[in-house]
């Protein structure tokens, strides 16, 4: 068990590198950083000290070994634009993000699940066909204009929520939380489930399938065979067999949950990690771009982790398989 | 004579298809006795698992049961409320089914999945029900059952699945078992543990069995009597020894004539040409006529009935009126 983690912490570190010289040839391939900083009338010697302060002089190696030095060290260089390290730019903006996408992933898996459970197990029923409908425009609908759509309807015209911001947050130390206000909760409700939208029909989906699947297996039939009762099968049996591909799912899209957040958090202005880097690109502030990039890199990549350690958890199988491939 | 555990009349199972109604099951009666073993054999689709399945009440549409009646030790089963009927399964009738090794929930433990079994059915404490838990594994003859319990399905053997199957079937003293080619996917030699384990277990219980297989060395080995069926309807039924040395119904007859003995090797087996029809073609009269080498004008015509001819009963024009001589 402990050989299989570490072997796939070691995997994890070597997609990371590879992650940092994609980031780290940003910096070469897009355009002179140097002329976003400074005016039109700065003359070639300030130019020049500016680039030897930014150690732009160096040789390409160094200068690479220099990032990932400082990139282990969460030192992603100054901002161009705000003239503030990113490091605390990210870390200012991160609650926002990963308040938004933990509540947008919750409200997904919830409703996710129970509507999938209840269109496998009751397929007929007009309910069921609503959901089936849903699902259908919850994938095929982009984001922003589901964004769009909700703001048009509950902010303009029936003006129940906020249609931007995150309304009264609270802090924790250096967390700042929307949760503990009125405000924070009710501009919170439009972003999440447009995040979450995309999510939700994901699972619902497979959740229906998965279990429309297990439900015709043996051990289902000699579960009904023995007698249980259809509580006990459906959700003891059946939903725990199902949830195995569901937790892959689900883990593997908190990345894209985070990195989807981009298109939410510019719709409605969610001060958060993705718009701050909508803002980087439009200025081609590439220190931010390059630790954005970094950044949702390591979430992807510690949620892989995470993932593969909760399918031993789930199912025992793999226990078993793990520590005998060890 | 007591009453059967398990009694069918002129049961009818029917799925609906796109191209009509197909008659999977038609016209089978027959009783099993307490403590009594009986052997269901015949062809993959002759009508034998859904007959079981039609017992136990698990026919899943679009398949129903059309017709007959089914009784459980004088109590009609077959128009139950699914609650009540489910409240039967597991308790009154244990069913063991082919493959052990999908047949468990991969995901819990064996011990949790009978204790679940038996809480379901009895009355007892979470406590009460591990130990006769472990009694089952012990009576199963699983080795050092207090530690296997907290086992997986997946660290067990297909044999000891198959024997954990069983004790699941039996948890809750059912009157009834029926075993759904409960040998067809082990080892030969585990086979043979399997048989004699369920034949043990039914004298020792008094429990009526159903075994349903395709083996008939199988059936010779535990049956009492053996019912032989064939497109869904039972052709000759009767006391185990009776119809393997004097097979009455030619196709009992040809089924006989192709079991390999031991001695005389040099004897060529009998093959009965052609293949079952399927269901969607059963031939009119006896669905047997065109394999049959004995069919008449009457065969292809007029159904036979199930007629008594000493301890055996059989479906076949030849018993009727003709002597027997024209069959020998």
């Amino acid at each position: 068990m402990l050989a299989f983690t570490l072997r796939r912490a070691i995997q994890a570190i070597g997609v990371m590198i590879a992650v940092g010289i994609i980031a780290f040839s940003m910096f070469r391939f897009a355009g002179d950083p140097v002329n976003q900083m400074v005016g039109m009338d700065t003359s070639g010697a300030e130019r020049a000290a500016i680039r030897k302060s930014l150690g732009l002089d160096d040789p390409v190696i160094v200068q690479f070994g220099r990032y990932v030095g400082n990139a282990a060290q969460f030192k992603f260089g100054v901002s161009y634009q705000f003239r503030l390290p990113v490091t605390n730019l990210l870390i200012e903006r991160m609650p926002a993000t990963l308040e938004l996408a933990i509540v947008a992933t919750i409200f997904a898996m919830l409703s996710g699940i129970l509507m999938g459970v209840y269109s496998a197990l009751r397929r007929d029923s007009w309910l069921a066909h609503v959901f089936q409908a849903v699902s259908l425009i919850g994938i095929s609908l982009p984001t922003f204009l589901i964004g769009v759509l909700m703001i048009y309807l509950f902010s303009v015209t029936l003006g129940w929520l906020p249609s931007f911001g995150r309304g009264d947050v609270v802090h924790i130390g250096w967390w700042t939380t929307g949760l503990l206000t009125l405000s924070g909760l009710k501009a919170l409700i439009m972003p999440a489930i447009t995040l979450g939208l995309f999510q939700m029909t994901l699972i619902m989906r497979l959740v229906r399938a998965e279990m429309l699947e297990v439900m015709r297996t043996d051990y289902i039939r000699f579960a009904r065979a023995r007698g249980l009762t259809t509580r006990a099968i459906h959700f003891g049996h059946a939903l725990r067999n199902t949830l195995v591909p569901v937790i892959t799912v689900a883990g593997l899209q908190f990345g894209s949950v985070i990195a989807f957040a981009i298109i939410t958090e510019t719709v409605f202005q969610w001060p958060g990690m993705g718009l701050l880097f909508v803002q980087a690109v439009q200025n081609v502030d590439i220190p931010i771009m390059a630790a954005y990039l970094m950044m949702v890199s390591l979430i992807f990549v510690t949620i892989n982790l995470v993932v593969d350690i909760l399918y031993t958890i789930v199912d025992p199988r793999l226990r078993s398989t793990v520590s005998r491939a060890h | 004579m007591t009453e059967p555990v398990l009694s069918v009349r002129n049961l009818q199972v029917e799925f609906a298809s796109r191209r009509g109604t197909l008659r999977a099951i038609d016209d089978v009666s027959f009783d099993i006795a307490k403590g009594e073993v009986l052997g269901v054999v015949g062809e993959s689709g002759a009508g034998k698992s859904v007959t079981g399945l039609a017992v136990i009440g698990l026919i899943d549409p679009p398949g129903r049961i059309a017709g007959g009646e089914i009784h459980l030790a004088g109590l009609r089963v077959d128009n139950l409320q699914p609650e009540e009927m489910r409240r039967i399964r597991g308790k009154r009738i244990g069913m063991i089914f082919q493959d052990p090794l999908t047949s468990l929930n991969p995901l819990y433990k064996v011990g949790d999945q009978i204790v679940e079994t038996i809480r379901t059915h009895l009355n007892l404490s979470e406590t009460a029900a591990r130990r006769r838990a472990i009694d089952l594994l012990a009576e199963v003859g699983i080795p050092a059952p207090e530690k296997r319990i907290d086992g997986y399905p997946h660290e067990f053997s297909g044999g000891m699945r198959q024997r954990v199957v069983i004790a699941l079937a039996i948890c809750a003293e059912p009157e009834l078992i029926i075993a759904d080619e409960p040998t067809t996917a082990l080892d030969v030699s585990v086979q043979a543990q399997i048989i004699s384990l369920i034949k043990r277990l039914g004298r020792d219980h008094g429990t009526a069995v159903m075994l349903v297989t395709h083996d008939m060395g199988v059936i010779a080995e535990t049956s009492d009597r053996v019912a032989v069926m064939y497109a869904g309807r039972v052709a000759e039924i009767g006391p185990v020894q009776d119809v393997v040395k004097n097979p009455l119904h030619p196709y009992a007859k040809g089924l006989m004539g192709a079991i390999p003995t031991l001695a005389g090797e040099d004897k060529r087996l009998v093959q009965i040409p052609g293949s079952m029809p399927r269901l969607s073609a059963i031939p009119r009269g006896c669905s047997f006529n065109p394999r049959c080498a004995f069919a008449f004008d009457r065969c292809r015509v007029e159904r036979p009935e199930p007629l008594p001819r000493g301890t055996q009963s059989v479906a076949c024009h030849l018993y009727d009126t003709v002597p027997a001589e024209s069959a020998a």
